[in-house]
C-alpha cells in the first residue's frame, strides 16, 4: 500500500553514502529492506525511508570459518541455494525450508530480506530460526561509523521489537562453518497446510553437540544446548521449561492456541531429536 | 537506471510518489489490469512482472521499479505459454476479480505445475474466494471446459461473455475506468472503543489541513434511521443505524468522515479530528446480552422486538409436543439426542472490498457507482436518507468483484453521496482490507441447542432448536438471518413435534450481516451434527436416516408452524433429494485419496444434507426488457453481476428463446436507469427470478418478431420459424432480423411460488490425534439445481460455496479481543482457503426438471455451502470418536477435543 506520509525515499548506492545517512534515522525515517512488510501496514510515523536495494552487497560470501549472508539477501535467494555446491555443509540444506516456512508466497520471498526478517522480530520469523540453530552473529552498523557484533538471537526482545539501537543498520549474518557441518532437522505446525508459523523448531546435530531452536511458539527464540543428544525425557523437560520461562510463555495469537503450540513443540522436539539419531 | 520504465511495452514517463507502490502508481496511469483485494501481499490481485518475475505490486515501492519492464495482465505476450485462453476455456474465474493476477503468476511460472503440492505453492500468494480453484488448476493445466461451438443453447456451458476481458484484465470493476476530474477521496475515522458516547468532536484542525474538503459527522449529516440491510420491503430490517451516530456501538464504527483532494489528504484529515468519548458499558457476550444494559434504547418504532432486553428478533412456537414426541422415542426404544453447537464470525471477504464513487451528473442528478448487489433498493433508501426523489438519484454497479450476500447493505453510499452533495465534487470510497475485516457485516455467529428424538426405524418423533444469534451492534438482516435460518432446516425433517426458540440479540461487536446460506449454515451444522449423533444411537448409516425422515412431496413444510396459520408460497418444483443421497453416497464409496499411514491418524466419514428455498419469501422483483436493434439484441434487466454468472445464464435465455447466436445477445444491467424495479441479486434469485424475467421478455420478442414477419410474408406466425439470421417461412422466404429493428419484449416475475432445492455433501477424512490436523480425502456433493442451464458455471458455483465451507469449517475466524477490538485484521491473520487448503469435489447433479423455474431450473449459489461444515463435523466425529461442538473446527481445537478424550499423541 502507499506509504502517504512519506515524502523522502533515499537510495544509497555504497557504503559511505549509507554511513552518512545512517544518522538521519529514527522514528520517522527508517530502513527500507523488501519493503514486504513495510509497505504491506500503515506507516502513519514514517516521513522517510533509506532503502538497502542500491547498495549491491554480495548476498552469499562463502569462507573457510564459514558463509556470510548479506542483510539485503532475499529470502528467495537463500532458499534456493543449492545444497550440492556445499558438500562439506550439510546444514546448508536447512536454508530451503526456512525460506519457505514464511507465509508469504514466493512473490513475497523474492523481495524480503534476510535482514528485514530477523529486525523485524515476528515470532514466525523463520530467518530468526535459521539464525538461531546455526549460532549465528550479526554484524552491526553503528551511526557513528563503527561495527559490532552480536549473536542474532540476542537482537530479538519480542515480539516486533528488535534491539537495535536507533540509527544501527544489521549488515550481515555469519553462519559459523562449524554450525554448518552439522545435520539439521526442520518441523513446522500451522493451523493450515502452508499456513503461519505456530510453531517452527530447528535442530542440528555435528561436531559441538545438538542444540535445538524453538520458535514461533514463543515470543522470542529459546535456544537448548547439549554436549550430545539428549534423552527425551531430559529434552520435552526443557523444552517444556523454556516455554514458562521464555518471553513469558507460550504465544498467543489467531495462529494456534498456547497449548496447542506447546504440545506441537514437545512433539516436535522428539521428531527432531529422534530424527538427528537420538534413542530411548 | 538503464532506460525508460516501460508497461506493457508502452514507456512510462512519469515519477512516482516516495511512498508510493507499484500498484497505484501503475493504476494512476491507467493501467486498471491490477486490482486490489488487500493492498498487504496476501492476495495477489496486483501481481505484476518486473523484469519477469511476478512481484505483488502493492508491496513493491514504486521508484524501484525505474527502468523496468513491467507487464501486467493486459501486457502478456500472446503465444503458447501465454496463460490467458486457457484461463477463458477452463472458465478460471467467477467474479474474475482474482483473475488478473491470477494469470500473470501462472505467466511467470515456468509451466504448469507437476504435482499438487507444488501447483498449491505456486498458488499461495493468490486468493479466489469464488471458484474453490479446481477450474484454476484446469486452467493451469490447459483443460478446457467450457463449449467452444457457437449453438449457446440452455444446457451448454458458454463462456462468460466477459471472459476474453477478464483473462486481460479489461473488465472494468467498480473503480476500474478514467476517474472523473476533480476526484476526491473519503477517509473515515473509527471508534476505539466497543460502546460510547461521544461528547465532543472537534474538526478545526482537520479543515485547516491542506486538501481538505469537507468533514462529516454526527452533528452535519442526517439523523434519520435506517437499516444498512437491503430487502424488497424495508420494513423487513429495523431501523436502527445512523449515517455517523453521537453514540457508537462497536470498536470500528464509523464517527467521522474526512474528504480530502487526495488520499494523503484525507488520512491526515483524519488523523487530526480530535473526539472524546464517554465509554459506556460493553456487551460483548451474545449469551449476557439480555441481561445487560439497553444497547438502542429507545429505539421504539424501529422495529426492533424489544429493545429493553438487545432482542432485534425472536421466534417462539412449535406444532405437538417436544416432551410427548421424546417420550415417544423412549417408550418405543428408540434415540433422544441433545446437544448445542456453536458457529465463528466469518468474513464473506470477496476480493474486491465495499466501496463507492459519486458524483452529480449534467443535469444536477446524483449518481453512484457502487460495488453492490442492490443498486435499486440502494437508490431507493439512499433517496430517503438524503431526503431526495428517488427519480434525482441514479446507482448503477461496473462487473462486481464477488459479494456473497454482503453487498445487499448500504455501507459506504450513503457517505460517499453526502460528501458530494456536499463539496460538489466526485468523490470516492473504497474500504481498506483492514476495514472490511473489522467494521463489515459477518456471518452471524449463532449458539444452536438441539433436541432430536426418534423411533428405532429413524422416524423422527422431536425435533427442537434453540438458537441465539449474535446481531452485533447493528441489527440490519438479524430478523432475516434468524428466521430463514431456523425454517429449511427444519422444514427438511419430518416430525410431528417441532419446536424452535430463536432469538438475535445486539452486542457491541462488529455487525453480522448476510452472507451465503442466510443464517442456514449455521442451524444447519447443529441440526445435522444432532442428527448424526441421532444415527450413530439408532445404529442406522445416517444417509438411511435421512432417506427415512425427510420431506417427500405431498408433506407441507412446517418448520414450526402449522401451515393452516402460516399459509406459504413454497412447493416442491420438483424433487432431487433421494437421489442426491444415492450419489452423494455411491460416489463417497469411491475413490480418494489414500490414508496417511501412522498411530496416530484415523479416518473416518461423514455427511450432511440441506434444503433451501429457490426464492427469499415475501417478494422479489425482476424486470426485463429485450429489444432488437440492428441484428443485435439488448437484454436490460437490473440485477448486477457479481460473479454469480447470471450475466452468462441470462444470454443463454435470451439465446435460447430468440434462437439467436449468444454474441447476438448484449447485456445490459445493474443500473437503475435500465429498468424500473429489480429487487437485486441475492437470495440466489439471479436465476430464477431475474431470469424468467429474462425468458418472459424475450419469449414475448420471440412473439412480436414472428407476428410481425408473418404479417410481411403473409403466412400464419405459426409457421414462422425465428432463427439467428431472421424469420423464416415454411416455403423459406425470409424477413431479415435487421427489417425487424425496433420491435422489444418486456418481462417481469415477482418471486412467488418458490420451489426448493436440495444439497447433500460428503467426505472422508482422516484426523491426526497427535496434532488436530485434518485431512479431507475425499470430497463429493450431489445438488439438485433442477435443469442445469450452465453445467461448468453450475458446477464452479458449487465447487466455490464448498470452498467456503471449508473455510467455515476449518480456518475462518473473526477474533475479537477482551475489549471488542477484531484482531484479526489483515488476510493473513483472517485464513482464507488458499489453494492449498481445497480438495478436489466432486459434483453431481440430481436429474430433475423443476416445474417452477425458468428452463425447470433452480437456484443453486448460496446452498452448496451449507451441508460441508456438518459433514466434515460428523466425518471427524466418525474418525477419531470425538463430537466437534465448535466452529471453525481448527487443528488446535481438534487437538484438544482428542486429549479430553485420551487419544494417541
Ligand atoms: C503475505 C505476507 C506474509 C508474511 N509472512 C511472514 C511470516 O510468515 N513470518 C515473518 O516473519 N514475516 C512474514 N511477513 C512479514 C515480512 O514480509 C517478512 O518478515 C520479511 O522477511 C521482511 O523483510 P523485508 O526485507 O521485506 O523487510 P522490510 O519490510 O523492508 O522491513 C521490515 C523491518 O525491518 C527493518 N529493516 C529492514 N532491513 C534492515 C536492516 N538491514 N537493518 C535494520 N533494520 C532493517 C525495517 O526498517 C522494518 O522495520 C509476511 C509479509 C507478507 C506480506
Ligand atoms: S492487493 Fe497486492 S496482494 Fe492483495
Ligand atoms: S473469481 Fe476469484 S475472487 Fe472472484
Amino acid at each position: 500500500m502507499d506509504l502517504l506520509t512519506v515524502e523522502t525515499f533515499a537510495r544509497p548506492t555504497d557504503d559511505d553514502a549509507l554511513r552518512a545517512l545512517q544518522p538521519t534515522l529514527g522514528a520517522d525515517r527508517t530502513l527500507l529492506g523488501g519493503g514486504t512488510w513495510l509497505f504491506s501496514v500503515p506507516q502513519p510515523h514514517l516521513a522517510g525511508v533509506v532503502d538497502l536495494a542500491g547498495l549491491g552487497w554480495e548476498p552469499l560470501v562463502a569462507a573457510g570459518d564459514g558463509l556470510t549472508v548479506a542483510a539485503t539477501t532475499t529470502l528467495a535467494a537463500l532458499g534456493d541455494v543449492d545444497p550440492s555446491s556445499y558438500p562439506a555443509w550439510p546444514a546448508v540444506a536447512s536454508f530451503r525450508g526456512c525460506a519457505e516456512a514464511l507465509v508469504g508466497s514466493r512473490k513475497v520471498r523474492q523481495v524480503a530480506t534476510v535482514g528485514g526478517n530477523v529486525c523485524l522480530a515476528l515470532p514466525a520469523a523463520p530467518m530468526i530460526t535459521l539464525a538461531a540453530v546455526l549460532d549465528a552473529t550479526a554484524t552491526i552498523w553503528l551511526p557513528d561509523g563503527r561495527s559490532r557484533t552480536a549473536p542474532v538471537v540476542d537482537l530479538v526482545a519480542g515480539p516486533q521489537r528488535n534491539a537495535l539501537a536507533p540509527g544501527e543498520v544489521l549488515r550481515s549474518l555469519h553462519l559459523p562453518a562449524v554450525a554448518l557441518r552439522a545435520r539439521t532437522a526442520l518441523r513446522k505446525a500451522s493451523l493450515s497446510p502452508l499456513g503461519r508459523s505456530a510453531a517452527l523448531l530447528a535442530g542440528r546435530r555435528g561436531e559441538d553437540g545438538f542444540v535445538l531452536a524453538v520458535t514461533a511458539s514463543l515470543p522470542r527464540p529459546a535456544v537448548l544446548r547439549y554436549d550430545d543428544v539428549p534423552t527425551a525425557g531430559a529434552l520435552a523437560a526443557d523444552v517444556a521449561a523454556a516455554g514458562e520461562t521464555v518471553g513469558g510463555g507460550w504465544y498467543d495469537d489467531p495462529h494456534g492456541s498456547p497449548a496447542w503450540r506447546r504440545a506441537m513443540s514437545l512433539l516436535f522436539a522428539e521428531e527432531i531429536r529422534r530424527e538427528l539419531g537420538g534413542t530411548g | 537506471m538503464t532506460g525508460p520504465t516501460t508497461v506493457d511495452g508502452v514507456p512510462l514517463d512519469a515519477t512516482p510518489r516516495p511512498g508510493q507502490c507499484l500498484r497505484t502508481w501503475l493504476r494512476e496511469h491507467g493501467h486498471h489490469a491490477v486490482k486490489r483485494g488487500c493492498d498487504a501481499g496476501d492476495c495477489g490481485a496486483c501481481t505484476v512482472l518486473v523484469d519477469g518475475a511476478a512481484v505483488h505490486s502493492c508491496l513493491y515501492p514504486a521508484v524501484r521499479a525505474a527502468g523496468a519492464a513491467v507487464t501486467t495482465a493486459a501486457g502478456l505476450p500472446e503465444g503458447p505459454d501465454d496463460p490467458r485462453p486457457r484461463f477463458a476455456a477452463a472458465a478460471g474465474f467467477q467474479c474474475g476479480f482474482c483473475t488478473a493476477g491470477m494469470v500473470t503468476t501462472a505467466a511467470a511460472a515456468p509451466g504448469p505445475p507437476s504435482d499438487p503440492t507444488a501447483r498449491g505453492r505456486a498458488l499461495q500468494g493468490n486468493l479466489c474466494r469464488c471458484t474453490g480453484y479446481r477450474s484454476i488448476a484446469d486452467a493451469l493445466d490447459g483443460r478446457a471446459t467450457v463449449d467452444a461451438g457457437p449453438a449457446g443453447a440452455v444446457g451448454d456451458s458458454v463462456p462468460a461473455p466477459a471472459a476474453e476481458r477478464i483473462v486481460r484484465g479489461a473488465e472494468p470493476y467498480t473503480f476500474d475506468g478514467e476517474a472523473p476530474p476533480g476526484l476526491a477521496h473519503l477517509v473515515v475515522v473509527r471508534s476505539p472503543h466497543a460502546h460510547a458516547r461521544i461528547t465532543r468532536i472537534d474538526t478545526r484542525a482537520a479543515v485547516a489541513l491542506p486538501g481538505v474538503l469537507a468533514v462529516l459527522t454526527h452533528e452535519n449529516t442526517p439523523s434519520v434511521l435506517f437499516s444498512t440491510a437491503r430487502h424488497e420491503s424495508r420494513l423487513d430490517d429495523p431501523d436502527d443505524t445512523r449515517v455517523l451516530d453521537d453514540v457508537v456501538r462497536f470498536h470500528g464504527q464509523k464517527v467521522a468522515a474526512v474528504v480530502g483532494t487526495d488520499l494523503a489528504a484525507a488520512e491526515a484529515g483524519a488523523r487530526a479530528v480530535v473526539v472524546d468519548y464517554e465509554p459506556l458499558p460493553a456487551v460483548l457476550d451474545a449469551e449476557t446480552a439480555r441481561a445487560a444494559p439497553p444497547i438502542h434504547d429507545g429505539k421504539t418504532a424501529s422495529r426492533i422486538a424489544d429493545p429493553a432486553r438487545n432482542v432485534v428478533a425472536a421466534l417462539h412456537e412449535g406444532v405437538g409436543s417436544i416432551d410427548a414426541g421424546v417420550a415417544e422415542a423412549r417408550a418405543a426404544g428408540g434415540a433422544v439426542v441433545t446437544g448445542t453447537w456453536r458457529t465463528g464470525r466469518v468474513s464473506p471477504a470477496s476480493l474486491e472490498t465495499h466501496g463507492s464513487r459519486a458524483w452529480l451528473d449534467d443535469d444536477g442528478r446524483l449518481v453512484v457507482r457502487s460495488s453492490t448487489q442492490v443498486p435499486f433498493l440502494v437508490r431507493d433508501e439512499l433517496a430517503r436518507v438524503l431526503g431526495r426523489p428517488p427519480e434525482s438519484v441514479r446507482v448503477l454497479t461496473a462487473r462486481v468483484g464477488g459479494g456473497f450476500g454482503s453487498k445487499q447493505e448500504m455501507l459506504t453510499e450513503d457517505l460517499t453521496a453526502l460528501a458530494t452533495l456536499v463539496t460538489g465534487r466526485p468523490v470516492q470510497w473504497e474500504l481498506t482490507r483492514t476495514e472490511s475485516l473489522t467494521a463489515t457485516p459477518t456471518r452471524h455467529p449463532m449458539r444452536v441447542a438441539v433436541t432430536v428424538a426418534a423411533r428405532p426405524d429413524g422416524t423422527l418423533t422431536a425435533l427442537a432448536i434453540d438458537v441465539l444469534s449474535d446481531a452485533g451492534a447493528y441489527g440490519n438482516h438479524s430478523p432475516g438471518v434468524m428466521f430463514h435460518g431456523c425454517h429449511e432446516s427444519m422444514a427438511l425433517y419430518r416430525c410431528a413435534n417441532k419446536r424452535v426458540d430463536a432469538e438475535a440479540v445486539y452486542t457491541t461487536t462488529p455487525p453480522s450481516g448476510a452472507f451465503r446460506g442466510y443464517g442456514l449454515g449455521q442451524v444447519q451444522f447443529g441440526i445435522e451434527s444432532a442428527l448424526d449423533d441421532l444415527a450413530r444411537e439408532l445404529g442406522l448409516d445416517p444417509f438411511e436416516l435421512r432417506r427415512r425422515a425427510v420431506v417427500r412431496p405431498g408433506d407441507p413444510f412446517v418448520a414450526s408452524a402449522d401451515p393452516a396459520d402460516h399459509p406459504d408460497d413454497l412447493a416442491f418444483g420438483s424433487y432431487g433429494l433421494p437421489e442426491c443421497l444415492d450419489l452423494a453416497q455411491a460416489a463417497l464409496a469411491r475413490d480418494g485419496d489414500p490414508a496417511p499411514t501412522g498411530p496416530t491418524w484415523r479416518v473416518g466419514e461423514g455427511m450432511a444434507s440441506t434444503m433451501i428455498a429457490t426464492i427469499p419469501p415475501r417478494g422479489h422483483r425482476a424486470q426485463a426488457v429485450v429489444a432488437l436493434d440492428a441484428g443485435r439484441y439488448r437484454v436490460r434487466v437490473g440485477t448486477a453481476e457479481f460473479g454469480n454468472g447470471t450475466a452468462t445464464v441470462h444470454t443463454q435465455i435470451a439465446a435460447s428463446a430468440l434462437g439467436a447466436r449468444p454474441d447476438q445477445v448484449e447485456l445490459h444491467g445493474g443500473d437503475t436507469d435500465a429498468v424500473d424495479v429489480d429487487t437485486g441479486a441475492f437470495g440466489s434469485t439471479g436465476t430464477v427470478v431475474a431470469g424468467t424475467a429474462v425468458a418472459r421478455a424475450a419469449e414475448a420478442l420471440a412473439g412480436e418478431l414472428r407476428d410481425k414477419a408473418a404479417a410481411r410474408l403473409g403466412v400464419a406466425p405459426a409457421d414462422c420459424t425465428l432463427g439467428p439470421d431472421g424469420v423464416t417461412a415454411a416455403d423459406g422466404r425470409r424477413v431479415d432480423l435487421a427489417d425487424l429493428s425496433g420491435a422489444r419484449g418486456e418481462g417481469a416475475h415477482g418471486g412467488s411460488p418458490r420451489s426448493v432445492a436440495f444439497n447433500v455433501h460428503a467426505v472422508r477424512v482422516a484426523v491426526d490425534t497427535a496434532t488436530g490436523e485434518v485431512r479431507i480425502l475425499r470430497s463429493v456433493h450431489a445438488a439438485d439445481a433442477g435443469v442445469v442451464i450452465n453445467p461448468q458455471q453450475c458446477r464452479g458455483q458449487v465447487e466455490g460455496g464448498v470452498a467456503q465451507g471449508i473455510g467455515t469449517a476449518l480456518y475462518e475466524e473473526i477474533r475479537l479481543d477482551d475489549a471488542g477490538r477484531v484482531t484479526t485484521r489483515v488476510l493473513r491473520d483472517y485464513h482464507l482457503p488458499q489453494f492449498a487448503d481445497v480438495p478436489r469435489t466432486e459434483v453431481l447433479f440430481a436429474d430433475t426438471v423443476d416445474a417452477l423455474g425458468p428452463f425447470g431450473a433452480k437456484s443453486m449459489s448460496e446452498s452448496p455451502y451449507n451441508p460441508v461444515a456438518p459433514a466434515i463435523a460428523n466425518a471427524i466425529r466418525d474418525a477419531a470418536g470425538v463430537r466437534p461442538r465448535r466452529l471453525p473446527m481448527t487443528r488446535d481445537r481438534v487437538w484438544e477435543l482428542c486429549r479430553e478424550a485420551d487419544l494417541p499423541e
